[in-house]
């Protein structure tokens, strides 16, 4: 099922003044495709969780509307919208076994809609089996690990079989080897199953590599939308290219000058755009280390970090939080004259943002 | 080293020990022979025989037998009722957001007042004297229903003041701790719900009550208990005279035995404690083993 969000704008009252007005979701107008995996990524606190609540119900906008495919549901109920959701602690019922909590959501419904004891086994087992749990199902949720924690939160989310299914952090719980193997279960159960899915996360790397499509926030503002090297490679402004990419991407100031880009007093590209004052964002991965580069930088020392060579430099127009790091070949030849290394650039790697709006130039 | 830690684990428990065993061991065993000892007499510390005499006295006393229904009527009415009420009360609490903190501390002023000047305030309400009907009896005459004696009067009549009393008197107590229960339930489960679309009904039954139910069940174990062991309540509202207000309990007619106007048999006593003791444990027994199946810890 199409997501449609028109406007949609959560304001709520600061609950230490209550004067103040918080905005968590700032007019948000975006189009989610139907069957896909979306990634719905930001810092802690810049409202992703706000805008999955408003997407289930458990929030009503403050203004604007929200589609299901045509269908306008801003005011409906979260029970009526069809929607499964995974909370990131999970919120499976610890006196309830695997089974029983599958089977929750079946024995909720009524009337006509009501279902057999046959067809409510059949559908869990069906749900279990998806997400690979069907052997545990008389254990209790505290003789589960972690990640088959969550998968018996995702069968449950999944066993009425919603238009939407979303996942609040779905891996912020599990250690870093269980949440590879998780991510790619939901990359696999989502392909499966079809079903239009957003997740929320704070991980960029774990939006990048299972989402068809990830949306950037900040306080509250969409900042990008795309497929992830889309987002990536042609990042909108200095946040979403500080965001995305580990290590993270080299900040300096710089300035344009008669259509050259000027690092301190190295030329370093050039450009089409006017002389300004501008942000310079270079990708660890832009940088060719050659002896006759017109890019200087003070050498620190060289960490090998598995099948990764990075080069730890400094250069004062850096702005960065951290050091300079340049990821090379291992057959790189690494020029030190001196302490000064010199690079050339990849123009496909180096972002040039205005300093004004630290919009894309 | 393993043997000189334990050692030292004793010492530290020594003091503690030393005090549990000389006013708790030692009166409990002391009590448990004197319930044996046929006409024990406490000045000259002597005694007939050993036997079960005193056992069947007391459950031939009439008064004795009137003590143990009293209990159990104040026992079956009293715990389900103020369990009920204050689940009630802590659920209603629990949903409201403004003056929350104002009914609470109403809700709660009851726990930190006297017994006594709480039996006062009931004797205001329902007790007939000369000068004053008291308030319920007004209250009753102005719906068309003549004066009852609450106090003073029949059976059913003191037996209600009583029930009244103890459930408002334990009342507070547990809506402390079931509006504490129901806080700490994680809300989660409830967004889950809402969006599952559960019925309030089953939200009710299936994840509250049993996310509260360790709560719940230390209530009703500690209510079963403090409920057999009724006394002061009874006093406040009755005088100290209840064998003949009909209204005694069973620690009361223990402590009639020992210090009453027909007191000084420590030997009735002990066995009507032990008596007491061997049904709050069966009850205690039977508790526990209907929470196994029905009480979640996590």
């Amino acid at each position: 099922m199409k997501i449609v969000l028109e406007h949609l704008t959560k304001q709520f009252i600061s609950r230490h003044n209550s004067s103040e007005i918080v905005t968590a979701v700032d007019d948000f107008n975006f189009e989610i495709p139907d069957g896909k995996l979306v990634g719905l990524l930001g810092p802690s606190g810049c409202g992703k969780s706000t805008t999955l609540n408003l997407i289930c119900g458990l929030e009503v906008p403050t203004e604007g509307k929200i589609y299901f495919g045509d269908l306008d549901v801003t005011d409906l109920p979260p029970e009526n919208r069809g929607v499964g959701m995974v909370f990131q602690n999970y919120a499976l019922y610890p006196h309830l076994t695997v089974r029983q909590n599958i089977m929750f959501p079946l024995e909720n419904l009524k009337g006509e809609q009501k279902l057999s004891k046959e067809v409510m086994n059949e559908k869990v087992l069906e749900a279990a089996r998806l997400v690979q749990i069907d052997t545990l199902m008389e254990r209790k949720p505290s003789e589960l690990s972690g990640g088959q924690q969550q998968r018996v939160a995702i069968a449950r989310a999944l066993v009425k079989t919603p238009g939407v299914l979303l996942l609040d952090e779905p891996l912020s719980n599990l250690d870093a080897r269980l949440r590879l193997q998780t991510r790619e279960q939901i990359r696999r159960i989502q392909k499966e199953t079809g079903i239009t899915t957003i997740f929320v996360t704070h991980d960029q790397e774990e939006a990048m590599s299972i989402s068809d499509l990830i949306i950037v926030m900040k306080e509250g503002m969409m900042q990008q939308m795309g497929k992830p090297q889309e987002v990536y490679n042609h990042p909108a402004n200095l946040f979403v290219a500080k965001f995305l990419g580990t290590p993270a991407i080299n900040v300096f100031e710089g300035k344009i000058l008669n259509h050259k880009v000027y690092i301190g007093e190295d030329m370093i590209l050039d450009t089409d755009a006017e002389d300004q004052e501008i942000y310079i964002g270079i990708r660890p991965e832009g940088f060719i280390p050659d002896k006759n580069g017109s890019f200087r930088c003070r050498f620190d020392r060289i960490e090998t970090t598995g099948r990764d060579t990075s080069i730890v430099c400094h250069n004062d127009s850096c702005i960065s939080d951290s050091d300079i790091r340049v990821i090379v070949d291992s057959d790189d030849e690494i020029n030190n004259d001196n302490g000064i290394i010199r690079f050339n650039l990849k123009a496909n790697k180096t972002h040039l943002f205005s300093k004004k709006d630290e919009k894309v130039i | 080293m393993y043997n000189r830690n334990n050692l030292k684990g004793w010492l530290y428990l020594l003091p503690a020990l030393a005090f549990v065993v000389v006013f708790m061991v030692y009166p409990l065993i002391d009590v448990f022979i004197y319930s044996f000892e046929e006409s024990y007499n406490f000045a000259s510390q002597t005694y007939t025989g050993i036997g079960l005499y005193n056992y069947s006295y007391i459950l031939h006393d009439p008064y004795f037998l009137q003590a143990v229904k009293n209990t159990f009527i104040l026992v079956i009415i009293t715990v389900p009722l103020s369990t009920g009420i204050a689940l009630l009360i802590s659920l209603a609490l629990n949903s409201i957001k403004k003056l929350k903190d104002l009914f609470q501390t109403v809700f709660f002023l009851p726990y930190v007042t006297n017994t006594l000047a709480v039996g006062l305030v009931f004797m205001i309400l329902f007790k007939k004297t000369a000068y004053s009907e008291g308030l319920i009896n007004l209250l009753l005459n102005s719906i068309g229903i003549s004066s009852i004696d609450f106090i003073e009067g029949p059976y059913w009549a003191k037996m209600f003041v009583l029930c009244f009393y103890t459930v408002w008197v334990v009342l507070p107590f547990k809506i402390l701790i079931l509006t504490s229960a129901l806080a700490s339930v994680n809300k989660d489960y409830y967004n889950v719900a809402r969006i599952d679309g559960t019925s309030k009904l089953r939200i009710f039954t299936r994840i509250t009550l049993p996310m509260i139910s360790p709560s719940l069940f230390y209530l009703i174990i500690t209510g079963f208990i403090g409920a057999f062991k009724a006394y002061s309540d009874v006093v406040a509202l009755f005088g100290t005279d209840l064998n003949a207000a009909g209204m005694n309990t069973i620690v009361g007619y223990v402590y009639d035995m020992l210090y009453g106007n027909s007191g000084g048999y420590p030997s009735f006593a002990s066995a009507a404690a032990l008596v007491l003791f061997a049904i709050v444990l069966t009850i205690t027994v039977i508790n526990l083993l209907v929470s196994r199946k029905n009480v979640h810890y996590q």
